[in-house]
């Protein structure tokens, strides 16, 4: 109450200095927009009542086609990541295309790679950065030719994505012997249970990834339980249910617009007393400027990391359309969570997905795993060099 | 705190964070240089061209568009006959935002209805843009305008998409059809139930497709094909990248778009997408999402979206619903309060009523530029209950102490905390928040009003006020996009305006803070150059 009062008033404080700013403008305005004609209905007081029932879900997860024969993802991997990516090339090796075809470095030949990167989402500063580098060599002559330089943009782009590792806790694995915290699991006894958080903005595709993680899992032999912790958007927990009938896991679901920390609790304990190897927690979609939301994120990550649970892995999942916002939902949810790795979802559009590159080389943070179609084996491990390679 | 518990008044559309939030930095940054100049050069134009570059391709616009929105404005810029009444940075202010303006788009869509009803609303889009929620909220849009929609579920691909549009529909109070068959069938028979039903508006929810999927392409066409929308929407998030152009562009070659929905327009992605796609494929942005209420939606407004890119904070909504519902005499007798030094308890009261009516804090500083994030966020936690124990608080005290809060010692507290249904606590809060702002209030007749936001800043801790040169910024570029003259140069100056405009006197002393200063608080209305609102 305290607070809240104090809130208040803060609020106030502000306000008030602020209608009167308001007033002070008016005046101008009123100056500005005389002759012009007036908005059409804009800003009128509308009688607003929020619906009872919590928030209504902001979007759409990943559609998922029917069931897509599951392929042994590893396997058909090679194949599978460049002939999907391959649609999405045409562009880009457009612009290297003609890049190559010519010898000389010239200023176009700049404008050509500066223009691909951009156009493939990585954004001015990594570009400049990127680009800034590779003139500084060839003016030391260490670079020359057209090819040459491509080249070495490649292995550049390779060599940043590749710069933190992108394995996945799976259990048994090395990765899940030490938990988020770096601290070495002592334990593998099935005293603990592993808790992979799965967090992003509305409508990347947690929901589906979870999905796919979890039949992927199964399919390797462990235990999975699904934590339908989103439960704010409408339906999300039904979307998630199939997803648990179809990849043979279990699934805690709470009430709708109910607490998803107890949720995440619930599936620790439930884990833990039926010897789950892992809870793969789906979140609620929320944008990363929502504090309120943010803090929530925090608190389901304090619950699932209490004993006998341990977060071992948090996936921000991103989709490969978004464009330089992408930076800061990475830092804002890193900051927050302590997210360990990056999901790559819907690159088998013509989206490029470049946006990683920026976060690998600020914040330090891997792509692990990348969706490359709608089927269930379509989300494979990341490979810097096949994603670098597909992309030009 | 339910997020939803925040800003649920008249000021639905922009809640916590603004629209373009970044990009309105950025350009603030740059142009607030330029303005600072007294001449503009061609390397001038260069450097700000440059500047403007990248800030668009940091906003995600698509490079193509920036490139030709930079030759745009160099083309205008270079050689361009100095005006005599504005400053160069004026000059390219203006020409920036009209060019922005003419991407953006002129006139916000107009919905004219089928004479035969029902009239139909495709949806499209890639997956995750948001189109079930967006079907949702233009339900109920099109119900807050007389209408009497029918929603319709083809997304039969995403498990449990139809039932999320149920909830949804449930909530805005909108009945919703499909069926478990194929999605032209469900379509079919959505047109034909609306006909039988008399629904008026139909709006059909479509699977999320990559552009690139031709059978899912196909499919959508097929729809459009079986119920001949008259309006159909490509949905599209706001924080798309480069991608935004080539995915705005396949489905306007499938379905001839009528119009873009731009949704989760309430994150901090700076919305380039909306230039882009506007720029290539020739359509108006109809309608923006922001937030996620189903009312946090409504008809998409370019030339303000265009002001606030330029910085201009969405000034204008502001200025427009403060002058529908702020009473002229309240406001006046506050100004004058303030500018006296005296500003009461009871002033303070009257001022909550009319803020009360003009809506959210957190809505109305979201909609002024150069107000840090900080002080956004603080009083984003601020919701009208809160108000009401200020309100409550204040009440009961007697007029005296209203006065003079100085007054109040311990046995009063006590009083007013139990008279209030408060705690002594939150009353000895309150005053000293009274105290700090009346502080504040004093830096009005001081430094003017700018001095007073960098109190305002100073008095959270973090982050920084408007900067006084922002504000007589903010002060010259209303004019200066517009009309021939700064405020300062109008006929007979700033007090000119004190006579018309009950503001004038917080709004005058901004824009020449080096007089008001000289006035030292311009006690009772008589220090030389003070603007004071004349009795009427």
């Amino acid at each position: 109450m305290i607070t809240a009062a104090s809130d208040a008033v803060i609020g106030l404080a502000v306000a008030v200095p602020v209608v009167v700013v308001a007033g002070g403008v008016t005046w101008g305005v009123r100056l500005r927009r005389r002759g012009r004609h007036p908005e059409p209905g804009t800003g009128a007081p509308e009688e607003t009542k929020a619906p009872p029932v919590a928030r209504p879900a902001p979007t759409a997860e990943v559609a998922e086609v029917a069931e897509a024969p599951v392929e042994v993802a590893e396997a058909a991997e090679p194949a599978t990541y460049r002939s999907r990516m391959g649609k999405a090339r045409g562009l880009l090796s457009g612009y290297l295309g003609s890049v190559r075809s010519r010898t000389k470095i010239d200023a176009s030949t700049w404008d050509d790679l500066e223009e691909a990167l951009i156009r493939a989402d990585v954004g001015v500063r990594a570009t400049d950065a990127l680009v800034d580098d590779l003139r500084t060599r060839v003016k030391a002559g260490e670079i020359s030719g057209a090819d040459a330089l491509i080249d070495a943009l490649k292995a550049d782009l390779v060599t940043t994505l590749s710069a933190t590792s992108g394995g996945l806790a799976v259990p048994g694995s090395d990765a899940a012997s030490s938990g988020s915290d770096g601290s070495v699991n002592d334990a593998d006894d099935g005293s603990t249970v592993d808790v992979w958080l799965f967090v992003g903005v509305n409508g990347v595709g947690k929901t589906t990834t979870v999905g796919k993680v979890a039949s992927r899992l199964a399919a390797g032999g462990n235990r999975v339980l699904l934590a339908a912790a989103d439960t704010f958007r409408a339906a999300a927990a039904e979307q998630l249910e199939t997803w648990a009938t179809r990849s043979d896991a279990d699934i805690v679901r709470g009430s709708e617009g109910g607490d998803p920390s107890a949720v995440v609790f619930d599936a620790v304990q439930r884990a833990a007393s039926k010897g789950h190897a892992v809870v793969l927690a789906d979140t609620a979609g929320r944008l990363h400027n929502k504090v309120n939301l943010v803090e929530e994120l925090k608190k389901i990550r304090r619950v699932a990391d209490r004993p006998p649970g341990r977060v071992v892995e948090v996936l921000l999942v991103l989709d490969a359309t978004t464009g330089q916002n992408g930076l800061a939902q990475a830092k804002v949810f890193t900051e927050a969570v302590d997210v360990t790795g990056v999901v790559l979802t819907k690159l088998d559009g013509t989206a490029k997905g470049g946006i990683v590159v920026a976060i690998q080389r600020e914040l330090g943070l891997p792509v692990k795993l990348v969706g490359l179609g709608e089927g269930v084996g379509d989300l494979v491990d990341f490979d810097a060099s096949a994603f670098v390679d597909a992309l030009f | 705190m339910q997020p939803g518990a925040v800003g649920n008044s008249w000021f639905v559309r922009y809640p916590e964070e603004p629209m373009f939030d970044s990009l309105t930095d950025r350009f603030e940054g740059i142009l607030s240089r330029l303005r600072s100049r007294g001449r503009l050069s061609p390397d001038d134009v260069d450097e700000v061209l440059r500047e403007i570059r990248t800030a668009l391709l940091e906003a995600d616009v698509e490079l193509g568009v920036v490139r030709g929105f930079t030759e745009a404005v160099r083309a205008r810029t270079v050689g361009l006959e100095l005006s005599q009444s504005l400053s160069p940075g004026q000059q390219v202010i203006k020409i920036v935002n009209e060019e922005l303006t003419a991407i953006l788009g002129g006139e916000a869509l107009k919905i004219s209805y089928a004479s035969k009803p029902p009239t139909v609303v495709l949806l499209a889009g890639l997956q995750g843009s948001g189109k079930t929620t967006t079907a949702a909220k233009l339900a109920r849009w099109f119900k807050q305008q007389g209408r009497n929609p029918l929603l319709v579920g083809a997304d039969l691909q995403r498990p449990a998409a139809v039932e999320q549009l149920r909830v949804l529909g449930g909530q805005a109070g909108i009945s919703v059809f499909s069926q478990p068959t194929d999605p032209v069938a469900v379509a079919t028979a959505g047109l034909e139930e609306a006909r039988r039903l008399g629904r008026d508006v139909l709006i059909v929810d479509t699977a999320g497709r990559l552009s690139i999927d031709e059978e899912l392409m196909v499919e959508v066409r097929d729809i459009a094909g079986a119920v001949s929308p008259d309006y159909t929407f490509l949905v599209i998030d706001a924080m798309t990248g480069q991608d935004a152009v080539a995915t705005a562009v396949a489905f306007h070659q499938t379905l001839d778009l009528d119009g873009v929905i731009l949704t989760k327009l309430d994150g901090d992605a700076r919305g380039g997408a909306a230039l882009s796609v506007k720029e290539v494929v020739g359509r108006p942005i109809a309608f923006a999402s922001t937030g996620e209420k189903l009312d946090d939606f409504d008809l998409f407004h370019p030339d303000r979206m265009s002001d606030r890119i330029l910085g201009m904070g969405d000034v204008l909504s502001l200025i427009e619903q403060a002058e529908r519902t702020f009473d002229d005499g309240v406001a006046t007798k506050g100004a004058a309060a303030i500018m006296a030094g005296r500003f009461s308890l009871e002033d303070f009261l009257e001022q909550l009523q009319q803020v009360k009516k003009m809506g959210s804090v957190s809505g109305m500083l979201s909609m002024l530029p150069g107000v840090s994030k900080d002080l956004k966020q603080a009083s984003s936690m601020v919701d009208d209950r809160q108000i009401g124990q200020v309100e409550a608080i204040i009440r009961s005290m007697t007029p005296a102490e209203r006065n003079d809060p100085s007054v109040i010692d311990g046995s009063r507290r006590v009083r007013i905390a139990n008279g209030s249904g408060t705690a002594t606590s939150d009353v000895n809060a309150l005053l000293k928040q009274f105290k700090e702002m009346r502080k504040m209030m004093k830096g009005f007749g001081k430094g003017g009003m700018g001095g007073a936001m960098g109190g305002l800043g100073g008095l959270f801790g973090r982050g920084q006020g408007m900067s006084p040169k922002a504000m007589a910024d903010l002060a010259s570029m209303g004019a200066g996009a517009d009309g021939p003259a700064g405020f300062g140069e109008l006929p007979g100056g700033p007090d000119a305006l004190g006579a018309g405009n009950p503001f004038a006197g917080a709004g005058g002393s901004a824009r020449r803070p080096a007089k008001s200063k000289g006035s030292k608080g311009g006690k009772k209305g008589k220090g030389g150059g003070r603007v004071t609102p004349k009795a009427r």
